[in-house]
């Protein structure tokens, strides 16, 4: 179930809820306000027969008076015999209904008396909370408030969750209230063994935590054969918490990967297709990560569609700093592979130290549009975060797009001619010269476009692109050199490796191994694990 | 004298530097050291400690870059992690000063240095065991950064990963080792590194006299391993790296065993570089981490380009003015140095190919066309 559809339901029920409210709050406050004001008169021990009375004859509209209730921000004004709500925003202490959210400025801290509840009152009001949501109009609303159950169940919340089984019609929620009366039923220790040892069996395919916890509770059982059912219950829970626990690790590692592809695709343009060693390469993806705070500066009312005016914006600039750099120096080393290093490297430092100068050497936070936050809930052990994944669907699919670019477009063609036989291409019309210069934008280009991706998971900052070029370079020798498909599997390979290795080595050390690794590989096979054939491979 | 003369310029052209190089080193350094330990402080001639300390400093850079010159500028092997090697160096000495604070350290612990009882470690780690004696630190400061070399250089050569390949995984060697020693596991004093040092061989490393003494001893270390430097390259051994520099697959079809050559080679570089990782923690008083990370590396390829690589005292002259340089901009405008550090990197590359020792030959070779031009005209 996703958050946010979860989040739209409770606002359409909001809506709902206020479009009723201005009828039904007329209608109720009548039998309400005479209730609310023995509430407000009465002593702490008192206060239950008059909760039981407003609960009955009342529906969700009185959640919000209970929920203020439950916070001990409910206060009683003595004069007009009425409730109201003690709210606090920033230091400043102010006073609204609980139903109508309006403010009252007239009232005094002196004109009011706290409600006060003690922990029996709360126990109570959290319960009352869940059974008036348990019949409310939306499923979810109603899963929840089973769900929220769970590890409070007593007397008064299995009677009504028994009440309403049969007649529910939604199946998530019946499931659940099928869930919470099996753990009442298993943690009778009153009822026949074989009644229980079946709850428990019908326990075994939850992964709630509160249901391992009572199982938990019940291995220490008078009775033998509970004892031993609870036990394989137990296991076989943790046997698919295990298996989930694999598949969020599995996640973990493809995000990860999908990070180290984008940081990496574009370096197995300029390095791998080209030959040409670009040591700015991380300071591409720093200012596509810059391009995204700017934009969204300029569009500080637009943050959602922000990204999709960043994706093309970042392409152009680090692009055009590509060309620049390609047409400035780097063409000027041709056939000097060490000075190119060294020369980028320069370029690398001037840079980082420009960012540093215009937008100060701090981190700049730049927010995630709302459509990428939140989480998807698979259920109670793995739920996998929408950012990474929709950066993980981004990598593939930058992936597939250069891809087709390399291999269906005239520019493709020409790159590849000119990486495969310079003179060959020159001879045959290709200008060498321009081509050189769009390969390495194209390079440059999606570099930028990476630091879109990573301007969302990590901090934006000078040292952004430090943090990724060695990876980056990592995965592209390890793929093998001027084969994107390898390049493909090298990040996924190494970013899965990584994830895999962390929890029991940690994550330095994680990072370490899998270094230590590629530079024993690539003693082994110098050409990675794609090398090329044929006469590209020099 | 003359056969002296004669056994310094051996080697004919390479070795015409040395001599003067030598001469000049030594009276400077004894000068300085004199004027230090001699003079009045009021004296105009007086040189300060700090000055000292800070010379020190630039020699063992020099030394550095010498270690890295030999390999990048006589083998064509472009190591950019020459910075793990020196650190590694540097670790063996810090060691060994931390073991000699003894108990007065602040826990007063006899044995375990501050930052282990911190962590609350019960005893030595078996690595740490004999640091405490001086010969053994520094036969390690010279042994752990060689074998390293020794076998990253034996798995690398062996399989001929060559070129930027060989850069690059050069650079991840000293990254992975930047990233190991952050850890406190590894029991290197994480981040903190090394420091609070307080005497070496029962000197006191804050008197002018220790200070001067290490100078002292950095520039006499410096002009042997020059002296012998050239020696080796001059020799015969050294005409088969130059061959390999310049054309390695002629050189492996004529007999020659190229990857023992490199390999041999790499680790004296490294020895170098450890040798100067050890003198230069004393006298800055601090080793930590940060001198494993690759733009110190790199950092020291750009001394030896600025120089003019393939000329031993092109390396040394390079590491004394950019660090100067350094020293100077950082003072005045920090924010401009990294600036004028990569503008160098770019117009050194594009420009100085040679470096300012090949500035001279550049500019030389220009007045001759010029020359030729007008006397043909």
């Amino acid at each position: 179930m996703r958050r946010i559809t979860l989040r739209h339901c409770i606002a359409l029920c909001c809506c709902l809820f206020g479009l009723f409210s201005l009828s039904t709050h007329a209608a109720e406050s009548v039998s309400l306000d005479p209730l609310l004001a023995e509430l407000g008169e009465a002593k702490i021990k008192d206060m239950e027969p008059i909760l039981v009375r407003i609960e009955a004859v009342s529906d969700e509209t009185v959640l919000p008076l209970l929920r203020t209730l439950l916070n001990g921000n409910l206060y009683y004004i003595k004069a007009e015999k009425k409730v109201i709500g003690q709210f606090e925003t920033n230091g400043e202490t102010y006073y609204k209904d609980v139903f109508t959210d309006e403010i009252n400025a007239g009232i005094d801290k002196r004109d009011v008396d706290k409600i006060r509840v003690n922990n029996n009152l709360r126990g109570y009001l959290r319960n009352a909370i869940a059974r008036i949501q348990l019949t409310s109009k939306s499923p979810s609303v109603r899963e929840n408030a089973v769900r929220e159950l769970l590890s409070k169940l007593d007397g008064s919340t299995v009677a009504v969750l028994e009440g309403l089984y049969p007649n529910e019609t939604n199946k998530k929620v019946k499931d659940a209230m099928g869930l919470a009366l099996a753990m009442n039923t298993a943690s009778q220790t009153e009822l026949a063994a074989s009644n229980r040892i079946a709850a428990i069996e019908k326990l075994s395919s939850s992964l709630e935590n509160d249901v391992r916890n009572l199982l938990t509770t019940l291995t220490r059982d008078d009775n033998t054969a509970v004892v031993s059912a609870a036990n394989i219950a137990l296991e076989k829970i943790a046997q698919r918490a295990n298996r989930f626990a694999f598949v969020d690790q599995l996640f973990f590692g493809l995000s990860l990967g999908s990070v180290l592809l984008l940081a990496s695709i574009g370096l197995a343009i300029t390095f791998g297709v080209m030959g040409v060693i670009n040591m700015a390469h991380g300071e591409m993806i720093m200012l596509g990560a810059y391009t995204t705070y700017v934009v969204q500066m300029m569009m500080p009312n637009y943050i959602d569609y922000s990204i999709w005016v960043a994706i093309p914006a970042a392409f152009l600039v680090s692009g055009l700093m590509g060309v620049l750099i390609e047409r400035l120096v780097i063409c000027r080393l041709h056939g000097r592979p060490l000075e190119t290093l060294l020369a980028t490297f320069g370029i690398s430092l001037i840079l980082q130290q420009l960012v540093r100068t215009i937008f100060s050497p701090l981190n700049r936070q730049v927010s995630t549009p709302s459509w990428m936050s939140g989480s998807w809930e698979i259920n109670p052990v793995l739920s996998l975060t929408l950012n990474r994944l929709y950066i993980l669907a981004f990598a593939l699919l930058v992936f597939i797009v250069l891809v087709i670019v390399l291999k269906k477009t005239p520019l493709g063609l020409n790159v590849r001619a000119v990486s495969q036989n310079r003179n060959m291409a020159k001879a045959m019309g290709v200008k060498t010269n321009w081509v050189d210069a769009m390969t390495f934008g194209l390079g440059s280009g999606i570099a930028g476009i990476a630091g879109v991706a990573l301007s969302q998971l990590t901090n934006v900052g000078p040292n952004l692109g430090q943090a990724y070029i060695i990876d980056s370079f990592m995965v592209v020798v390890f793929g093998g050199v001027g084969n994107l498909l390898g390049t493909l599997v090298a990040a996924f390979t190494l970013g899965i490796a990584t994830k895999f290795l962390e929890p029991t080595t940690g994550a330095v050390l994680a990072a370490i191994l899998v270094l230590v690794f590629i530079i024993l590989f690539i003693q082994k096979r110098p050409k990675g694990l794609f090398p090329q054939k044929g006469r590209a491979a020099e | 004298m003359t056969r002296l003369t004669a056994w310094f310029s051996e080697g004919r052209s390479t070795g015409k530097h040395t001599l003067p190089f030598v001469v000049i080193l030594l009276s400077v350094t004894i000068l300085a050291s004199a004027a230090n330990l001699f003079l009045p402080v009021d004296s105009i001639f007086y040189v300060s400690t700090y000055t000292i300390t800070l010379l020190g400093k630039y020699l063992c850079y020099a030394m550095l870059a010498l270690a890295v010159d030999i390999i990048w500028g006589y083998c064509g092997i472009l190591s950019l992690g020459h910075g793990a090697f020196f650190a590694l160096g540097g670790y063996a000495m810090g060691m060994y000063l931390m073991r000699q604070i003894g108990d007065r350290g602040v826990y007063g612990n006899p044995l375990l240095p501050d930052f282990m009882v911190f962590l609350d470690w019960k005893e030595l780690p078996w690595f740490w065991l004999g640091m405490d004696q001086f010969w053994f630190a520094m036969l390690m400061a010279v042994v752990v950064p060689g074998f390293l070399a020794f076998v990253f250089g034996w798995l690398a050569f062996r399989s001929r990963v060559t070129g930027v390949y060989l850069s690059i995984m050069t650079q991840a060697l000293t990254y992975a080792l930047l990233l190991a020693f952050f850890r406190n596991e590894m029991g290197f004093g994480g981040n903190n590194g090394l420091t609070d040092f307080k005497e070496i061989l029962g000197f006191n490393l804050q008197a002018d006299s220790t200070r001067v003494a290490l100078f002292l001893i950095t520039a006499i270390l410096l002009a042997v391993i020059f002296v012998v430097s050239q020696k080796i390259l001059s020799s015969r051994l050294g005409k088969v790296v130059l061959a390999i520099r310049d054309s390695e697959s002629r050189s492996r079809f004529i007999g020659y065993r190229t990857d023992r050559y490199k390999v041999w080679l790499f680790v004296y570089s490294a020895v170098i570089a450890g040798i100067a990782g050890a003198l230069y923690v004393p006298q800055v008083g601090i080793i930590n981490p940060g001198e494993f990370s690759p733009i110190n590396s790199i950092e020291m390829v750009i001394w030896v380009a600025v120089g003019g690589r393939g000329t031993l005292i092109g390396a040394v002259i390079g590491a004394l003015l950019v660090n100067y340089a350094k020293t100077r901009f950082t003072a005045i405008m920090p924010d401009a140095w990294l600036f004028a550090l990569g503008a160098m990197f770019v117009l050194v590359t594009l420009y100085l190919p040679k470096g300012l020792m090949g500035l001279y030959g550049q500019l030389k070779a220009k007045r001759n066309t010029v020359m030729n031009k007008e006397s043909q005209a």
